[in-house]
């Protein structure tokens, strides 16, 4: 099968990623400076998110790619989230 | 006539790194779990970590990642010799990142601060449980990083030779997915092991 309908993603395009993920890398390191105790890890896990959001938008083509493979990916997150929930509700609420 | 199947190609690079996202997953896991158990200690531990040298590092892999993401543009509009160098800038980064990795080790072992050591004897179980997450996950990260530019290495001898070209470069294409996993993987371990402090 042949990739009829080929997405080149510009350079600039790329750059632009690069600088976004490198500021929010940036605002990570700013905001762990500042001292909000529990919040702190917590703003840290959210931009982690979406720099990962970002990686595998543009980076890693999803957007460009059939829907199937974004469904896989949504699912094996989905997966993994109910993981996290189970483990943590267990040791949490035993 | 030539058989080729470029999307189950990439279909079968993603599950398996599906695979890698869930084993990692299971680590963090185990992280989320220990943190809730040891903060106070894992707070302390993590100030031993160089969270300059995990920033340097960090910058290095996002711009590898982005030359590789560019190497593709570069096959893709025919430019062979652009993309060769795309990748070596890239194989580049990963190189500085393990003499950044190979000095920071390096430090903590020679202040005597590795798993089974003596020091660590001394420190207590919340402190140890962060060292050996430290060591085993940045540790796995690293093996992934070598095996990552052997296949970049691989993918950049093709890409030279032309056997990688405008027509068929599903190979840089899962060559280079598997380099952005690697920086995903990156992208949650800096804050969670260097900015804790």
């Amino acid at each position: 099968m042949q990739n009829e309908t080929v997405h080149i993603t510009p350079y600039r395009t790329h750059a632009w990623v690069l600088i976004t993920l490198l500021t929010f890398t940036f605002i990570t390191i700013t905001v762990t400076w500042i001292d909000l105790s529990a919040l702190t890890v917590f703003i840290a896990l959210i931009i982690a998110s979406v720099k990962a959001y970002i990686v595998l938008t543009y980076f890693m083509h999803l957007k460009f790619e059939s829907s199937l493979f974004r469904v896989f990916v949504f699912m094996v997150l989905a997966i993994y989230v109910l993981v996290i929930l189970f483990t943590l509700s267990d040791y949490l609420f035993r | 006539m030539e058989h080729r199947d470029d999307i189950g190609a990439k279909l079968g690079m993603w599950v398996f790194i599906f695979t890698e996202m869930l084993l990692f997953g299971g680590l963090f896991l185990v992280y989320a779990i220990m943190r809730s158990s040891y903060s106070t200690e894992f707070h302390q531990a993590a100030h031993h970590l160089n969270a300059f040298i995990g920033t340097i590092n960090t910058v290095v892999l996002l711009l590898s990642s982005a030359t590789v993401a560019m190497s593709i543009t570069a096959v893709q509009k025919g430019n062979n010799r652009l993309a060769v160098i795309l990748l070596f800038i890239t194989l580049l980064c990963a190189a500085v990142f393990m003499i950044n990795k190979y000095f920071e080790w390096g430090h903590k072992i020679h202040i005597g601060l590795y798993p089974g050591s003596d020091l660590m004897l001394t420190l207590s179980h919340g402190q140890v449980m962060f060292f050996s997450l430290y060591f085993f996950m940045t540790g796995l990260h690293m093996f992934h990083l070598v095996v990552g530019g052997i296949i970049l290495t691989i993918v950049m001898i093709k890409v030279q030779r032309g056997t990688i070209n405008a027509g068929r470069y599903v190979l840089l294409e899962n060559g280079g997915l598997y380099w952005h996993l690697v920086d995903l993987i990156w992208i949650f371990l800096f804050p969670l092991l260097y900015l804790i402090t």
